[in-house]
């Protein structure tokens, strides 16, 4: 069993990270929003699944004559993350207007809050299923569940080799492109006005608002931001898998959720510690019980941290400057 | 106007509620008596005929209206009562299934006898989740007993000696007790052909749940979880045991649900690891919530609605989930409280901070103008 992980260390490896830094940037979202509304966006699954359909509408419409490579690769998966992060951060906004604002505006509780949520995310999944996935791929309406195929638009090649190994420019690309997306994602909230305004609505929401701070553009922004970076994820998965389904958000947001709280809720760094840690964990313990076990490993994950370390790998904290 | 409407309804539920307060324990009993004489009598064709045009009332009667009675009854105690947020409850339903499947089928055991062994196997799951997850706050807790309820489902597919993806079949029917007949039904004997014989036994159980839940609820158990509900910290300030409250309520929901399992897996004769998904888990919580959750009526009044009407509008088919879905987000937004919420629940949802004690939102409601950043804001 462990001659397998000791042959397969490398691929593992930079499967793991390149699944992880999809994970990582989902769980941006969910760790966003829960830092400043102590809420788990559930639906915030269905976000991600709204950009890899507007991303694979886009790569669709466009049309490609050949698979692409090098720049050209590179600019077209730049044009997919830049409509990914409208379209996304838009339904998220969208999302957060609709379901949540107005039971903040009563006051309701957290479980009102998680029946909304998940009433939402059903709505979405359902929707997309039944109405937008059939009338923009051109399907009869019973084909709207299926998977859609995008043309083959990515052309992979090897890029660096480590021994035997080579690693693909795909997954090189998605691993970069994360971190990157984090670094700016950081420095945003470090150093502008809009960054500090949430950091301070996620550590006292009451003082934030004596200071000035306007809590529904916050959470508006919040929810825009979570929703733009999954729209980013969204192109990735989209370059990485050529498809996409009505119930992909599902399971992908699941683990993106245990990722965040794996590398601290709350806690920006976290979210990509904490991906790149699952994607990690998730391919080893494929290797080494097999593939059907691979959801097992991830859960088996999410309740052993929250038993043993719930305040995550890196702890909470948005507040803090070096979160 | 659509106060006016809201406000008249609930007055004229106080009134009701306050009338059976007064009511004497003999009115009482009448009346509890005349409800499972109508409940009995309920898989008539007439009644059907309304019911579900489409499909078999006494069918549907059985599942999903009963089981999903018995099953929010059942996530009642653990949400509703101790206040304890689970999204996982599926896995229970699946545990008691798979016990009557495995137990009956590979050991030959008789339906009465593994009802007790899958109510106890229940019970030790529900403390196996409990005790290392209960320490938890509210959300973690529910996503902690969302991934165990896809641990097991996951489990289950993927060992072969319970089925694997196939699940189990031939499952035996529980023992047939007479051929005793009354108005034409044979209501004791277990066949393939009549529901009604399941639907009997299925009323049985959720009596006898029910007893069990409301002398729990107006017990020393009882009034602790309602402690536990509104404020944690302060029931363990007060010399309430918190956590082995909170670990009996996972136990005891966890065996009602068990229980369920059990009789449906009876009838169905045959259970694959698909028949319990998390979307169950969500299908109950919704009932319970949309009921009023804490209140035994209330529960089961939102598990009838939520399984009946799906069959009703059968014609609806495709967009049954989608309609499931903006109810959910309309309900909470109209009525967080649910249907017939008990009066602690409006109380506590009075108070403000939503009803959920500590559980309830941190960050202020927004508001209501918006106002220049460069000026300090009032509320």
């Amino acid at each position: 069993m462990f001659e397998n992980l000791i042959n397969q260390f490398w691929p593992a490896t930079v499967d793991g990270l390149s699944l992880g830094a999809i994970y990582a940037l989902v769980a941006l979202g969910y760790t966003m929003v829960y830092g400043v509304l102590r809420l788990i966006n559930f639906a915030h699954s269905e976000i991600f699944m709204i950009g890899t359909v507007a991303a694979l509408f886009t790569v669709t419409t466009i049309g490609v004559s050949a698979p692409l490579s090098g720049l050209a690769l590179i600019g077209m998966l730049i044009l997919l993350a830049v409509v990914g992060m409208l379209v996304a951060g838009a339904s998220a906004v969208a999302l957060e207007y609709v379901a949540y604002r107005p039971l903040r505006r009563r006051g309701a509780g957290r479980l009102a809050a998680l029946i909304s949520a998940i009433g939402a995310s059903l709505f979405l999944q359902q929707l997309f299923a039944l109405l937008v996935i059939p009338r923009l791929f051109d399907r009869p309406q019973q084909g709207g569940r299926l998977p859609v195929q995008s043309p083959d638009w990515v052309e992979r090649s090897d890029v660096i080799s480590i021994g035997d190994f080579v690693v693909r420019n795909d997954k090189l690309l998605i691993i970069i492109a994360a971190v990157l997306m984090m670094v700016a994602l950081d420095q945003f909230v470090r150093r502008t006005k809009l960054g500090r305004g949430i950091r301070a609505t996620a550590q006292d929401p009451e003082t934030a608002v004596l200071m000035g701070v306007n809590i529904d553009r916050i959470v508006t922004a919040t929810f825009a931001i979570g929703g733009a970076m999954a729209g980013v994820a969204a192109a990735l998965y989209l370059m990485r898998f050529e498809s996409t389904h009505f119930f992909v958000g599902f399971l992908l947001g699941i683990k993106a959720f245990t990722a965040a709280v794996l590398g601290g809720i709350g806690n920006l760094r976290g979210a990509l510690v904490g991906g790149f840690a699952l994607g990690l964990i998730e391919l080893y313990g494929s290797v080494l019980f097999g593939s059907e076990w691979r959801d097992v490993v991830a859960f088996s994950v999410l309740v052993l941290v929250l038993m043993f370390r719930p305040s995550g790998i890196l702890g909470e904290s948005l507040q803090r400057a070096r979160a | 106007m659509l106060t006016r409407t809201r406000d008249q309804v609930s007055g004229g539920m106080d009134s009701v509620r306050d009338r059976w307060a007064r009511a004497s324990r003999w009115e009482r009993w009448v009346v509890y008596v005349a409800l499972i004489v109508a409940a009995l009598l309920l898989p008539s064709q007439t009644i059907g005929a309304f019911m579900t045009p489409q499909s078999d009332w006494p069918t549907v009667l059985f599942y999903p209206i009963g089981i999903y009675i018995l099953l929010a009854i059942g996530l009642n105690v653990v949400v509703g009562q101790a206040g304890l947020l689970d999204l996982g409850y599926v896995a229970f339903f699946a545990i008691g299934g798979y016990m009557m499947a495995v137990v009956g089928t590979k050991f030959g055991w008789s339906f009465w006898e593994v009802l007790v062994v899958g109510v106890v196997a229940s019970a030790l799951s529900g403390i196996v989740l409990g005790a290392p997850t209960l320490r938890l706050r509210g959300d973690y807790l529910a996503i902690v007993t969302l991934g165990f309820g896809e641990i097991v489902r996951k489990v289950a597919e993927n060992t072969d000696y319970i089925g694997g993806p196939r699940g189990i079949a031939g499952i035996p029917h529980p023992p047939n007790l007479t051929e005793f007949e009354m108005f034409g039904v044979r209501p004791l004997r277990y066949g393939v052909l009549d529901p009604r014989p399941y639907y009997y036994l299925l009323v049985f159980i959720i009596v006898l749940t029910i007893i069990f839940a409301k002398r729990l609820e107006n017990s020393r158990v009882g009034r602790s979880w309602s402690a536990i509900r509104e404020d944690e910290d302060a029931a363990e300030l007060m010399g309430v045991p918190t956590f082995k409250f909170k670990l009996a309520a996972f136990a005891i929901g966890a065996s009602i649900g068990g229980a369920a399992g059990v009789v449906w897996a009876s009838k169905v004769i045959s259970i694959i690891p698909a028949n319990f998904p998390f979307i169950l888990s969500a299908t109950i919580l919704a009932a319970v919530v949309l009921g009023g959750s804490g209140n035994i009526p209330g529960v089961m009044l939102g598990a009838f609605l939520i399984a009946w009407l799906p069959e009703r509008f059968r014609a609806l088919q495709d967009y049954r989930v989608l309609a499931f879905g903006a109810v959910l987000v309309l309900m909470m937004i109209l009525r967080p409280e649910g249907l017939l919420p008990s009066k602690r629940r409006k109380a506590e949802l009075a108070e403000g901070g939503g009803g959920s004690g500590h559980l309830g939102a941190e960050v202020a409601a927004p508001v209501a103008d918006s106002e220049p950043e460069t000026t300090v804001g009032t509320r």
